[in-house]
């Protein structure tokens, strides 16, 4: 292959600095008691960087535990549908549990070991990030404990089930919204009391440095496949990668070995809920400002006085006021587009996919689905446009029929 | 000098400590959180730290989360806590510090919110979110206006790191007892006293402790180590019972200065 296809040099690609800011955006604004930790996690990370054995480690896990790497799949007849270019799914709900988080969640239960930490605890909405929480401690042998909002638990009770199955306990929160934002909360106050012998498994690309960092770098494998897979398949990168936003785990991961590849457009895609009044989307990059929320600069849908604004999305791992810092940088500097879908687009979307592909993708997912096909539809029929299919919608399924079901009611 | 520093000051010169009771501002009312200020300014207490609600307080638990979830259901802004601080602190002798999140700052705009806490009477903020590390911007215009930013070091704080935040502290140290989120103790930590002393030995600035403080014998532990004390989970939880209708609420202001009145005397016995 040419040499095109190797990363340039980008000020981005650094990035976060010492500070933990990606730009102006990231940082640390967390009560003082959990400085030391993030400092200990920080440090321990990037030893872990450098130190073969725990990569190795890491890099098998992938491979035999996971299923890594996940397959690129040309969606043929999705294709055909939409008219456009040609759409190729990266299949992250191939995973062993079903979506990205696996990638995050080994190499953090390793960084716990490494860290002498005997405890675990997270936070999940959709409950991709908990079931694969759940299943790197129990392949460890390490207990968890996962928050998860009541709200969340009605509508994602497959992942509840597995949960338990794999002998995590979890705990419901039943404050403000009772949703993702709700459960980083009730998290984040057991890590302060617990933070002597426990790690806090993140989910996102969210939260105070180190986090936004260390997620990233899990994640990243799935932009790195990406990148070669491409190659071979077509001999250059693709014409344009999306993928859906919530924290913008998956996203981030996906984008992040692209940034410097600035010929290849991004674009990420945000829960525009049921409309763009506030409280009825979950679109922080599109509606929101910069601010602080969960221990990091960055945008976020606060009202007037910086109380955060309750948000809504049909699905429970996108419904979420805030977003990865780097996001914000890359909204900023422009490097990435952000569009917002509707609830009844990714429905539809879901549906689509379903019949004409025999796959069923996460509520989530379907959202980065939905504006992918308008990418396609921009483009001319040489061009490929990867969607990062980050889940499986299995999960969903019951909850889709109570939409549907609540829909088809509002006609009659 | 801040009012602060004039406060501890005069406590120094007397011999005596400092009692500091924590409101939230809204809760039920605004009516009666200026009703309680004063009434703890009228029973001797000697600072205030009045909570500004906020929908995400990570460092809280349930006693204090749940009166922020009431203050800001029951409709509190901003601008309404600036009035009525206004008012209050023209009456009170106590001065008053905001508890505050910096996502509510940074949304008003830093030189915005010291200009109106100022122009409220208030003599400086502690804000739980923001650590040391992030805090230059806010501590240089703070001392610039001579308005206190009273930073927090906690058990987890490494000893060259409390340093550190003590010469970035004006006022008063807020030194956290535990390691964990607000709320009432039984028991403190057994090396809270120890570790009070070694950070007395390293800094001239008075050193208050919170966090888990509600009982008598916490007091006579304190005592001999500490500048002052502060308690919050303890006075919250009787405001709690507090409802919208203020013929109602002489049983609750009765028994928030009661206990205020207990824990002044075990302080300066």
């Amino acid at each position: 292959m040419t040499s095109h296809f190797l990363p340039k040099p980008s000020p981005d690609a650094s990035l976060p600095d010492e500070k933990g800011r990606f730009g102006e955006f990231g940082g640390r604004f967390v009560p003082e008691t959990l400085i030391a930790a993030l400092d200990q996690l920080e440090t321990e990370y990037y030893q872990s960087q450098k130190d073969p054995a725990f990569q190795a480690e890491l890099d098998v896990l992938l491979r035999d535990f996971v299923g890594r790497p996940s397959p690129l799949y040309f969606a043929k007849r999705l294709t055909e549908h939409c008219g456009g270019a040609q759409i190729w799914f990266k299949r992250e709900d191939l995973n062993h549990t079903g979506a990205h988080k696996i990638n995050s969640t080994l190499g953090q239960a390793l960084l716990t070991i490494r860290m002498g930490k005997k405890r675990v605890i997270a936070e999940t909405g959709a409950g991709q990030h908990g079931v694969a929480t759940a299943t790197a401690c129990a392949h460890f042998g390490i207990p968890c404990v996962i928050y998860m909002g009541e709200e969340d638990i009605r509508r994602q009770q497959p992942n509840v089930q597995s949960m338990k199955m794999l002998g995590a306990e979890i705990c419901p929160v039943t404050t403000g919204s009772r949703t993702l934002r709700d459960a980083v909360n009730q998290a984040m106050r057991d890590w302060m009391s617990s933070v002597a012998d426990t790690h806090y498994i993140l989910g996102s690309v969210v939260g105070p440095h180190p986090f936004p960092l260390i997620v990233r770098d899990y994640q990243a494998v799935i932009g790195r496949e990406t990148i070669q897979q491409s190659q071979e398949r077509f001999g250059r990168l693709p014409d344009a990668v999306v993928a859906c936003v919530g924290g913008g785990s998956n996203a981030a991961g996906m984008f992040y070995p692209f940034v410097a590849e600035t010929d290849v457009p991004l674009v990420g895609v945000e829960a525009g809920g049921e409309s763009d009044q506030p409280g009825r989307h979950a679109s922080s990059l599109t509606f929101g400002k910069p601010g602080v929320l969960h221990g990091s600069f960055s945008y976020v849908l606060q009202d007037e006085d910086g109380q955060t604004d309750d948000v809504h999305s049909a699905s429970a791992g996108l419904d979420y006021p805030g977003v990865g810092p780097e996001h914000s940088h890359w909204k900023s500097t422009g490097r990435v587009e952000y569009r917002s879908c509707r609830d009844d687009e990714a429905l539809a979307a879901f549906d689509l996919v379903a019949r004409n592909e025999g796959i069923l993708p996460a509520l989530e997912t379907s959202h980065a689905i939905a504006k992918g096909m308008e990418v396609a539809k921009e483009r001319g029929k040489d061009e490929v446009v990867v969607i990062c299919l980050s889940g499986r919608g299995d999960k969903d399924a019951g909850e889709i029929q109570r939409l549907k079901n609540e829909a088809a009611a509002r006609q009659t | 000098m801040s009012a602060i520093d004039k406060l501890f000051q005069r406590l120094k010169s007397e011999g005596k400590k400092a009692f500091m009771p924590f409101v939230t501002a809204g809760d039920p009312s605004l009516d009666f959180t200026a009703a309680i200020l004063k009434r703890l300014d009228a029973e001797g207490c000697h600072l205030a730290e009045l909570g500004i609600p906020y929908s995400d307080p990570i460092a809280d638990g349930p006693v204090i989360q749940d009166s922020y979830t009431r203050s800001l259901q029951g409709g509190t802004k901003l601008s309404g806590i600036f009035a009525m601080a206004s008012e209050v602190t023209s009456e009170i002798t106590m001065p008053v510090v905001t508890m505050v999140s910096y996502a509510i700052i940074y949304r008003m705009g830093i030189d915005e919110y010291l200009q109106q806490a100022i122009a409220a009477g208030i003599s400086g903020a502690i804000v739980p979110d923001m650590p040391v590390d992030e805090s230059d911007e806010l501590a240089a215009k703070c001392k610039a206006l001579d308005f206190s930013l009273i930073q927090l070091i906690t058990p987890t704080t490494p000893r060259d790191r409390a340093v550190q935040i003590a010469e970035q502290t004006t006022g008063f140290i807020y030194y956290v007892s535990i390691t964990g989120i607000t709320g009432e103790r039984t028991e403190l930590p057994a090396d809270l006293a120890d570790n009070l002393k070694w950070l007395k030995s390293v800094t001239d600035l008075p050193i208050c402790v919170g966090f888990g403080i509600s009982k008598l014998e916490h007091v006579e532990v304190l005592k001999p180590v500490a500048d002052g004390l502060i308690v919050g989970s303890a006075i919250v939880r009787r405001i709690a019972a507090a409802t919208n209708d203020p013929s109602k609420n002489q049983d609750v202001m009765d028994d928030v200065g009661g206990f205020a009145q207990g824990m002044l005397s075990a302080i300066n016995d």
